[in-house]
This record gives C-alpha cells, sequence and structure tokens, in this order.
C-alpha cells in the first residue's frame, strides 16, 4: 500500500496525477488543500474512482508557516510516506502584478514561498525514514525570465533553485527530490491565456508524464517532452537576441 | 474569442468560452454571464452546441463523481464526466449504464440534452429512461432540482431540451448490472426493406442489440447488413486496449464522394460478408466503432457534412423508408454511413426528445450545397407526410415548418426555457 501526499489536491494537473495512481492498486491518499468544499468534492471523486481507497483531507492555511509545519508534522505521524506531490500554484496577470504590489506579492507567497516551505517542513521527515520521494511542480517559466511573465517566472525559479539544493542535500540518501517543469497546460489555471488563442498540452498527457517521471526517479522532468528541447534554447540565447524577442 | 466547430464542420464560427470548473462556480458564471449555450464535446451534428460570435459554457471542468451506491446501482456525478469514464470504472466491477449511443466521448449532460439512443432501444429505451435526477442552473441564479417525480415537467423539458432549460450541472443515473464485456455477434446480409424488417421483428426478443447498414445507392432491393448482438455467455477475453488511429488533416476533397462511394460501399459489405457471421465482439468495438478513429469527421473534407436522421411510424415505415431511399438514389447523393434501425415501443420521455415508436434512418452526406440540400427538402416532405421527425442533434439545416410538425409538444416546452440561454438552433428553429 503506498502513502501518497498531495499538497494543493484541487490543482488540476495534481488531480488528475491522482487519478491515476488510485488506477495503478492499493493507495492511501492524503489530500491538502486550501478550501474545504473543493478538496472535499476531489476525494469523493477518487474514492469512487479508487473503488474505496483510504482518503483522507487536510485543510490548512497555505501562507502560514506554522500551520505548514504542524500539517507536516500530522500528516508524518500517521505512517512513511511514499510520495509527496507539492502541485499549488496561479498563474498571475504579469501586467497586473507590476500595478499593483500587492498582486506580485500574492504571486511569490503562492507560487515560491508556500511551495518551499512545505517541502522544507517535509523533508526531515524524509530524512529521519531515508524513504521517500518529494516531487515538486515548477515551470518552464522558470527556466529564464521573460518580460510576459516574470513574477511568475521568477517564483517558479526559486523553487528550481530550493529543489537543486534539496536534491545536493539528499544525494545518495533513500530520499529523492524530483522538480517536474510543465509547459503551459489545459487547467483553469491558464483558462485565461487559453481565451486568448494559446496552444495548451492536454492536462491527462501531463500529468501521465508527471507519473511515470516520478517513478523513473529523474531529477528534472519536462512535460511534454518537448519543452526540454525549447527551453534549452531559450536558455542558452545571448541577452543581445534574447532581449529583442517578443515572448 | 476561439473558433469552434461542431461535429459536421459545416461552419467554424468565433464564440467566446467560459469554462464551468465547479458547480458553485457554475453557478455564478452562468448567473452573471449570459446568454449562452452548453458546450461538453462538441458531438452534436449540426448547430445545437453552437452560439457564433456569443458564449459558450464549457462543461468539461464538470467531471467528478459524486456519489456511488454498489448497492443499488444509482450513481451520482457532474454534467462533464464522458459516458466513457463511466464504462471504463464501472464495467470492471459489474455496472454498466443500461443506455449509451454509438459514440461514448460525449458528456453526461449532452446525452441527457438530446435523449441519446443506442442499439437497444427496443429493450432499454434512450437515455433519460436511466435518469433519476437532474440538477440545473438556471440564469436568474437558481439551481433546479428535477426528476419524474418533483418538477416532472421541467425534468421532461430538460430530457432532450437541447440545453435550452438550463445548464445541467449533475445528474443521478441508474447503472445496471453489467453482463459480459464480451458481446456475442452475428452480420446477416438482406435484400430488400421487407427482410430487413423481417429480421428486426424477429430478433428483438432474444438479442439486446440491433442496427442495420444500408447500401443507399443498391436500388430497390436494398442490399444492407443486419447486425445484432447479446451479452456473451461463457466467453472471456483478456484484451489489449486498442490503440486509436487519427485522421490527423482535413483532406482538400471530401473522400467520400461521387467516385468513390460505390467502390466503398461495395467494399464495405464484401469485407464484412467475408467476417464470420458468428462472432465475439469486445463491447467497444461492438457498440462505439468509430470512437478508435479520432477525427473520422475530417474525412468529409473542409466543407463538413450534414447527418439527417429521421424517424417515422412503423406503420408506414417500410414504404416511407423506401421513398426516402429512391429519393436518395435518384438524386445522386449518395452515403456511406446509413444506418436503419426500428425503434421499441417507448417514446422518449422528453417533450423535445426523438426516439419514438418507429424506425429511423440516419445519413451521412458530405455538404455539396444545393444539392445536397434540395435532397433533404424531398426527404423532408416524405418524413413529413408519414408523421416523423428529424433528430435535433444531427440537425443544421431544417425549416421552422418541418421541426414544429414533427415535435408537437414545442408550446408545452417553450414555457420550461431559461431565458438567458440560446442557441443557434433555438434561434434557427425557435426564433429565440
Amino acid at each position: 500500500m503506498r502513502n501518497i501526499v498531495i499538497i494543493g489536491a484541487t490543482s488540476s494537473i495534481a488531480e488528475h496525477c491522482a487519478r491515476l495512481w488510485t488506477k495503478q492498486g492499493d493507495v492511501t491518499l492524503t489530500l491538502v488543500g486550501r478550501d474545504a468544499q473543493r478538496t472535499e468534492r476531489v476525494a469523493a471523486d477518487l474514492l469512487i474512482r479508487s473503488n474505496y481507497a483510504e482518503i483522507r483531507v487536510v485543510i490548512t492555511d497555505f501562507l502560514s508557516p506554522s500551520s505548514i509545519k504542524a500539517t507536516a508534522d500530522q500528516i508524518a505521524q500517521k505512517g512513511v510516506i511514499d510520495i509527496i506531490l507539492i502541485a499549488h500554484g496561479s498563474l498571475p496577470d504579469q501586467h497586473d502584478c507590476e500595478q499593483d504590489l500587492n498582486k506580485a506579492h500574492s504571486a511569490l507567497e503562492v507560487n515560491a514561498i508556500s511551495p518551499v516551505l512545505f517541502a522544507e517542513a517535509f523533508a526531515d521527515h524524509l530524512a529521519k525514514a531515508n524513504h521517500g520521494t518529494l516531487a515538486m511542480i515548477g515551470s518552464v517559466a522558470g527556466d529564464r525570465g521573460r518580460k510576459s511573465n516574470y513574477i511568475y517566472g521568477a517564483a517558479k525559479g526559486l523553487v528550481t533553485r530550493y529543489a537543486q539544493g534539496l536534491q545536493h542535500r539528499f544525494h545518495n540518501s533513500g530520499v529523492r527530490i524530483i522538480l517536474i517543469k510543465p509547459g503551459p497546460t489545459d487547467t483553469p489555471m491558464t483558462s485565461q491565456i487559453k481565451a486568448a488563442g494559446a496552444r495548451l498540452a492536454p492536462v491527462d498527457q501531463v500529468a501521465s508524464d508527471i507519473v511515470k517521471g516520478i517513478e523513473s526517479g529523474k531529477p528534472v522532468i519536462y512535460t511534454p517532452a518537448i519543452w526540454q528541447l525549447i527551453m534549452s534554447i531559450i536558455r542558452h540565447l545571448p541577452a543581445t537576441i534574447f532581449n529583442r524577442l517578443n515572448i | 474569442m476561439i473558433s469552434v466547430e461542431s461535429w459536421g464542420r459545416i461552419g467554424i464560427y468565433p464564440h467566446n468560452i467560459m469554462h464551468l470548473t465547479a458547480p458553485d462556480q457554475a453557478l455564478s458564471i452562468v448567473k452573471n454571464n449570459h446568454p449562452g449555450i452548453a458546450y461538453g464535446m462538441g458531438k452534436s451534428y449540426g448547430d445545437a452546441c453552437l452560439n457564433p460570435g456569443q458564449l459558450l459554457w464549457n462543461t468539461r471542468g464538470l467531471d467528478h463523481f459524486i456519489h456511488f451506491d454498489a448497492d443499488n446501482g444509482r450513481l451520482t456525478c457532474e454534467a462533464g464526466v464522458l459516458l466513457r469514464d463511466i464504462q471504463q470504472l464501472f464495467l470492471p466491477r459489474g455496472w454498466c449504464l443500461p443506455v449509451t449511443p454509438g459514440t461514448q466521448l460525449i458528456t453526461v449532460g449532452g446525452a441527457i440534452a438530446n435523449d441519446v439512443h443506442g442499439k437497444n432501444h427496443h429493450g432499454f429505451g434512450s437515455f433519460c429512461d436511466q435518469v433519476l435526477r437532474i440538477q440545473l442552473a438556471r440564469t436568474d441564479g437558481s439551481i433546479i432540482e428535477c426528476s419524474r417525480h418533483s418538477s416532472p415537467d421541467m425534468f421532461a423539458a430538460t430530457a432532450g431540451g437541447v440545453g435550452l432549460t438550463g445548464v445541467i450541472i449533475t445528474a443521478e443515473l441508474q447503472l445496471r448490472h453489467s453482463p459480459n464485456l464480451w458481446l456475442e455477434t452475428e452480420t446477416i446480409p438482406y435484400y430488400g426493406l421487407e427482410e430487413f424488417f423481417y429480421l428486426s421483428d424477429s430478433s428483438e426478443t432474444e438479442w439486446e442489440h440491433t442496427v442495420s447498414w444500408i447500401d443507399c445507392l443498391s436500388g430497390t432491393a436494398a442490399k444492407g447488413l443486419f447486425m445484432r448482438g447479446r451479452p456473451a455467455r461463457d466467453y472471456d477475453k483478456a484484451t489489449q486496449p486498442r490503440r486509436s488511429r487519427n485522421i490527423p488533416i482535413t483532406p482538400p476533397l471530401s473522400l467520400v464522394n461521387r467516385l468513390s462511394l460505390k467502390p466503398f460501399n461495395l467494399t464495405y459489405y464484401q469485407l464484412q460478408k467475408l467476417r464470420p457471421v458468428q462472432r465475439h465482439e469486445y463491447y467497444e468495438d461492438f457498440l462505439y466503432p468509430l470512437d478508435h478513429l479520432t477525427n473520422w469527421n475530417r474525412l468529409y473534407g473542409p466543407k463538413g457534412f450534414y447527418q439527417y436522421q429521421s424517424v417515422v411510424p412503423r406503420d408506414s415505415g417500410m414504404a416511407t423508408t423506401q421513398a426516402m431511399l429512391d429519393a436518395i438514389a435518384s438524386s445522386g447523393e449518395g452515403s456511406f454511413l446509413a444506418v436503419l434501425k426500428t425503434f421499441g415501443q417507448r417514446q422518449s420521455i422528453g417533450m423535445l426528445g426523438f426516439p419514438r415508436p418507429g424506425v429511423t434512418l440516419a445519413l451521412d452526406f458530405p455538404n455539396n450545397g444545393d444539392a445536397t440540400k434540395k435532397l433533404f427538402e424531398r426527404l423532408d416532405s416524405i418524413v413529413r407526410d408519414a408523421g416523423g421527425r428529424i433528430y435535433l442533434a444531427k440537425d443544421a439545416r431544417m425549416s421552422r415548418e418541418m421541426f414544429e410538425a414533427g415535435y408537437p409538444l414545442l408550446n408545452e416546452f417553450t414555457r420550461y426555457r431559461d431565458p438567458g440561454i440560446s442557441s443557434a438552433l433555438s434561434r434557427r428553429l425557435m426564433g429565440s
């Protein structure tokens, strides 16, 4: 019986990963969310899809360090964790962030500080057990700052640097740290850019890449895989060329 | 604005799209943003799911199961759940949907809104016969729960009501015990409608599923293949999920055309005849044969295609069907996917529901402009004279007169419409 913890369980990508995990066989799922009603909705659905797996719902404040710590301690107490997926996030409008520092502040909190604090809160428990995989959802946007979304990109860049640090810390141990970098994915979070005509990857494909990637243990997973190539080019463009691009 | 087309691809139109992602959020979106029409998988062939230049509420985010009672098979789910997901999840547990149409890639909401039917109509009726309860979000901000017992009129208006009575948010469905994932099937060649009706009538008690393919170019003694299936007894085999194939691009011309149709029909007929008469088929292969061919609608080329599906009463069914086949043959237009089937005794519970006792003929025609429309007018007059009707889920072109003649409960239906909901179809056929 695998023990899987999902932070930000109402995120569409996380939910589709959970659906795949329930298909794979016996799991215990702990769903951590902000909104009780939305999280219970996901839990009820997974309960039916999994043919009545054990599913726990934990509601907590995602921005309070003490709540995050208490949540991690409480979950870790229930048993050895096999997989933790930290999936929450929101896509802010870059222009809004430039106009209103409160929006920039909240985007940085939700997309950078909160996931890092969750990971940090679980890291000690993983170290003690010397077991488990911690996967964080970053973004291709974190690979290089771009004028069209650099607040979000900066937050995801922070997650990238943090995950590198954790990978260093847990090198040669029983704990694995995985950073997932999805390209733009078709979820409620991206409905604004979808309405603007952007091409988005289907969420079930992204979820399937993530579940397989976590199994494989690769330290960094791009999904869809083509983004590894695209971002490699974008990272290596000299600033003189890059800064002229309208991206 | 995003370009959206329906399954027939007759036209592609810009739409505003708003995504419904949770029941409470859906209610507030529908209340604060209208007029619009719900859009699920876009498998309606005509304009029932379109609202050019205006708003679509995309329901695919409402894809959660809510409750399942394993003692009595009652399933409550959100309206954007696909029939495929229900089948794949519950069949291994011994339950399935009693009625599904020829594709399972449609939403529960769409299945209710069109009161879809399948090959087992004679035994199980149409989709809404298994619907116990519907929850609607109305544009005035209210939620209406309806069933056969509470607000039965609203229930009857919503079943087959092409989305015009409110946005279907959740539904409770009665699943049935699934007998077997495998069906024993038979394919029997027939000549002429007399043989078809004989085969249909004599199969109805012993066979759950009946349907037939008919070569609509083959003249008076129409050549056809009668297919029937029933849950297999004592048969089980492991299956690999079948790989889907995709039609990746739209060919510049319809691949179904005057030159190709005769050889197509002949080849199909001969190939089917080569296969053993009695076989075992996996339920997905028998019930949803085209689901493995993604985007098959592109085969009809950039101008798209029409589907013409009618039902006429049984008494005059043979003569009417023959008259329709004759009209098609003499028009020079032809149909490859021509399906002929008898309906059982159950009338749709819906005020605008399509299924009724009689015989239904479904025909695909590549869009050849005026020539195709002219043939449809000829077919309309035959159907109208016989007291029949055209299926709204398929229609993109019938006249208001034809619609009113086929749907006598229209005036009653209008009373239950949500004034904040409008589609291309509702404006074409109901004026608003």
